[in-house]
């Protein structure tokens, strides 16, 4: 499929490098020396031009897309661009924007803009930041099969009760499948005998309440639902996160240091308690009694002093930090120096809209470890390979790097064992490592 | 020294001319009423209609094609409330009948009508002393006044379209008009209309009773006559005893009324075209429903439990019915500003009346015909103190005052802050004055009065808490130089203080 990708900013970049190997990826930029480097360090067509223009879409040939992706920074550009491509082709558009609103515009009516998919890239961050929160210790967690089915990972902590046991030990739980494990930058895929040793990320799928119970075990500092959670930095991410949980019940606190902002984001947040200081205010922290938060949560603009704010909280005796890293390479050392959790911004948007580029069929994409691996959701249709047999039949055929994690059928969870056997119409979230992720996405 | 000015007198007056020509046209009413029930008063309201038609025009003259601007709102605001005022007096005066033929008295008169204050120096009312022209032109200035001089102009004269928001805004300040429409004139019409649709529902209730056969004496006079004063606030009868004079089934269609006048008319449209929700949810509707309801119930167990019985009324102490009845009344007249009483209050023991001076400071809504602080005014401070109370714990939060669940902008709490203490403070002074003035000429009178007169007129209630100021009473017996300041109190508290006030800085004519 041709993939037209205007605006190589982080995300354009990024959807390009995960598409350059299985599409004909075009990709649209105004500046000279991007489009340049894009030519010698992706396999992609680079065009220098813009993506508003008809003539530039049609250079980067409009006619036999099947995608056009608008992801530059400005959300007016990428809705006129898909607007553009709209009056002399039906390709199927994406438009990523920043402001939540456009995206409620296109919500109530659904070719509005000539956009066909909308992402919101500071709502998606919000909504996987506040999904992480809900889950203790994870680091990662996604929704499968409207919500059924829950993706999550975790560090394993030399304290936590599944240390030094293996898998088929440690697999106590109803319906809940071990995925993978990381080890020192490796993945592997766990058998029963796998034993499970501190500093592992384990990857788990499974029903919403056997992955809380995991989670739940394996915190450390108790299982309570967090309540108290403290947001630092009205970014329009830290914005968007008081949101979330605003509308989940929850009454966070939001810390900004502008008083412009911090008056503007208080007047529609109804139930944030917005207070304006600096949150390095080691004396105002007191005050506020941040330190017997059960979140941190930092959303400022600048990698370094999410870092800083972090490691402050952390310092004061917060049980878990989150932070909003936007440089990737940074993720891991900032999770190595005390961070809990780093959410990428730009990850959560690729994941969102590579799902798109799939065939129709699947469902929802989860990108794991910087696209390491995938767990991905699909229907099966009726000349799937996964048909032939039983599961366990069925994985031995399949190149390893794969696991069967969950199974929906009729809206109901199913547990999948060695013996079941898949019908046409289930809902199946399989874990894929990245290395065999075209072949079985031939197979299935 | 040189003296430029910087207002435009000549550009403000000829509009007030305009204004002035306009409500000249009002004086047809009385004509009418003349020709039905055939006063020999004919010629007393021709004539003042003529004259004020004439000084409109000659006004007019000043400038023939005037362009006020910005500046000029305040001016023309305040001199067409005080020369309406002036021009309504003018058949007291002609008509030479009873004590309001006095000049200062028929323009106390005619202020107190105008600004639907309600207070009265008429020694007797009846049509023994006055016509039923007088006495119906007496109750019409009430309804003119009710939604506004300059509101009514607005929506009429083509030539107020533009600067028409800010006159508005001059003469209802609050926090500002809610335009809704694009067109203001439009705005000024939707009000009128739901002004016009309320007072012509009563009115028709009201002879309905009577028809039916439960208010013997509530004929279309007197229909009219109180219709033209209950949804303006007024407070203003034909009936020297009020609305005691009337049954109990009229008493109790009056409290709804009362009520009703009291809330925003911006509510009343959007419930009319079919958005009642906006009304419910209101909060500055809902803390008024709240304290009138409030107030009513603590009243009706003051006078349930005391052993109060006067010959008009009867036995109220212990009649539930009765109870129930007056406190209603009275709380519903006094909260918003009316005025209107269906018995002598000032029989109430001390703690009740204690309970009436509090409603008095409460007002109407804002964008309502009632006066006084208003209720939006309280309920931003009670706000703002809620939120002092919070942020002396937690010093650096933020939070914004909402309204009706947006913002209020801090400025304006500003504002409201200094309109509220403003207007305690000329109340203070109200009172040494009275006070001061009573004295000084040997006029025997109490505290309570002094101080009920000081926020009736202020807060344009009309009726006091006193003896001498009470509802059966009136405020004729105070000195001339007292009913003077009181003219100027009626005033400004229908003007909301700010653009009258404005107008004696030197800052406003000069720079």
């Amino acid at each position: 499929m041709r993939v037209i990708i205007v605006g190589a900013g982080d995300v354009g970049r990024s959807i390009a490098e995960n598409l350059e190997t299985a599409h004909d990826v075009v990709v649209i930029d105004r500046d000279d020396t991007i489009v340049e480097d894009l030519t010698y360090s992706l396999d992609v067509l680079a065009i220098h031009g813009d993506g508003t223009e008809l003539e530039t879409l049609r250079a980067a040939g409009i006619d036999q897309a099947g995608l056009v992706i608008a992801c530059t920074d400005s959300d007016e550009t990428n809705v006129v661009v898909c607007g553009a491509a709209k009056t002399v082709s039906d390709t199927f558009t994406i438009a990523r924007v920043r402001r939540r609103t456009l995206l409620e515009t296109w919500n109530d009516s659904d070719d509005a803009f000539g956009v066909d998919f909308m992402v919101c890239t500071d709502l998606l961050v919000a909504q996987t930041i506040f999904r992480i929160c809900g889950l203790p210790a994870a680091q990662d967690v996604d929704l499968f099969a409207s919500g059924l089915v829950r993706m999550a990972e975790f560090d394993i902590d030399e304290h936590s009760p599944v240390a030094n046991e293996p898998v088929h030990e440690a697999d106590r739980y109803d319906s809940l499948t071990f995925a993978a494990v990381f080890r020192d930058g490796e993945m592997i895929v766990p058998s029963g005998d796998t034993v499970l040793r501190p500093t592992d990320r384990v990857v788990v799928i499974g029903s919403h309440e056997s992955v809380a119970d995991f989670g739940t075990d394996i915190a450390v500092a108790g299982g309570d639902r967090a309540d108290e959670i403290v947001i630092v930095g009205a970014s329009e991410i830290g914005y968007q996160t008081a949101r979330e949980f605003e509308s989940h019940g929850y009454r966070p606190r939001l810390i900004e240091q502008d008083p412009v902002r911090a008056r503007d984001v208080a007047e529609t947040l109804t139930d944030t308690l917005v207070l304006e200081s600096d949150a390095t205010d080691i004396e105002f922290l007191d005050r506020e009694h941040i330190d017997e938060a059960d979140i941190v949560i930092s959303a400022l603009d600048g990698d370094e002093k999410n870092l800083l704010a972090s490691l402050l909280a952390r310092r004061l005796g917060v049980d878990r930090t989150v932070a909003v890293i936007e440089n990737l390479e940074y993720a891991d050392l900032f999770e190595t120096v005390g961070i809990d959790v780093a959410v990428n911004p730009r990850e959560e948007t690729a994941e969102e809209i590579v799902r798109f580029t799939r065939a129709d069929h699947t469902e929802k994409l989860a990108m794991l470890e910087h696209d390491r691996a995938e767990v991905i959701e699909f229907e099966v249709s009726e000349d799937s390979e996964l048909l032939a047999g039983p599961i366990q039949d069925v994985t031995d055929e399949l190149p390893d790097g794969v696991v069967i994690g969950a199974l929906c059928r009729d809206g109901e969870h199913i547990t999948p064992r060695g013996t079941t056997v898949i019908q046409p119409g289930d809902h199946v979230v399989v874990f894929v490592d990245a290395a065999v992720l075209d072949e079985i996405l031939e197979a299935i | 020294m040189r003296w430029t000015l910087h207002v435009d007198w000549r550009a403000g007056l000829s509009l007030v001319g305009t204004i002035l020509a306009f409500v000249s046209l009002a004086f047809t009413v009385p004509i009418v009423v003349a020709l039905l029930y055939g006063g020999d008063d004919l010629w007393v309201f021709v004539v003042s209609m003529l004259l004020t038609a004439g000084f409109g025009l000659g006004l007019r003259q000043l400038d023939p094609d005037p362009d006020p601007g910005a500046r000029e709102a305040f001016f023309i605001v305040a001199m067409a409330w005080l020369l309406v005022a002036v021009f309504g007096a003018v058949p007291y005066v002609l008509a030479g009948n009873g004590t309001v033929s006095q000049p200062v008295n028929a323009l106390f008169e005619s202020m107190s009508g105008f600004t639907t204050t309600g207070a009265t120096v008429m020694g007797d009312i009846s049509f023994d002393t006055h016509s039923r022209a007088m006495l119906m032109w007496r109750q019409l200035t009430q309804w003119i006044g009710g939604m506004g001089i300059i509101v009514l102009a607005v929506a009429i004269l083509s030539q107020l379209a533009v600067g028409g928001a800010q006159l508005m805004e001059a003469e209802t300040p609050g926090p500002g008009v809610s335009k809704l429409t694009p067109h203001i004139a439009e705005t000024a019409r939707v009000l009128w209309i739901a002004y016009v649709g309320l007072t012509a529902l009563f009115i028709a209730l009201l002879y309905a009773l009577h028809l039916l056969g439960y208010a013997p004496n509530m004929d279309l006079y007197n229909a009219f006559a109180h219709g033209f004063t209950t949804l303006p606030t007024g407070g203003f009868s034909p009936e020297a005893r009020s609305i005691e004079a009337f049954s109990p089934a009229v008493q109790w269609l009056v409290v709804p009324f009362m009520f009703v006048a009291g809330v925003n008319f911006v509510l009343w449209w959007h419930v009319i075209s079919g958005d009642p929700w906006r009304l419910v949810r209101d909060n500055e509707f809902r803390l008024y429903l709240g304290a009138v309801s409030g107030l009513t119930i603590v009243g009706t167990a003051m006078l349930f439990l005391s052993a109060l019985e006067t010959p008009a009324t009867g036995q109220i102490g212990g009649n539930l019915e009765r109870s129930a009845r007056y406190a209603a009344f009275q709380i519903a007249s006094l909260t918003n500003s009316t005025g209107y009483a269906n018995m002598d209050f000032d029989a109430w023991s001390g703690p009740a009346k204690g309970l009436l001076l509090f409603a008095m400071f409460i007002g109407g809504s804002t964008g309502s015909t009632g006066g006084g602080i208003k209720v939006l005014r309280w309920l931003v401070i009670l706000k703002t103190l809620r939120r002092e109370l919070f942020t002396s714990v937690h010093p650096e939060a933020v939070r914004p005052v909402r309204m009706n669940g947006r913002a209020l902008d801090e400025e304006a709490i500003r504002g409201i802050y200094a309109f509220t203490l403003l207007y305690i403070v000329i109340f203070f002074v109200g009172v040494g004055l009275f006070a001061a003035d009573a004295a000084r000429v040997g006029f025997e009178v109490e505290l309570l009065d002094v101080i009920s007169a000081s926020i009736a007129t202020l807060g344009n209630i009309g009726p006091g808490l006193g003896t001498v100021t009470g509802p059966m009473g009136g405020y004729l017996e105070f000195p001339t130089s007292s009913k003077l300041l009181m003219i100027l109190y009626m005033w400004i508290g229908r003007l909301e203080i700010f653009p009258v006030l404005v107008l004696l800085t030197k800052a406003y004519w000069q720079s």
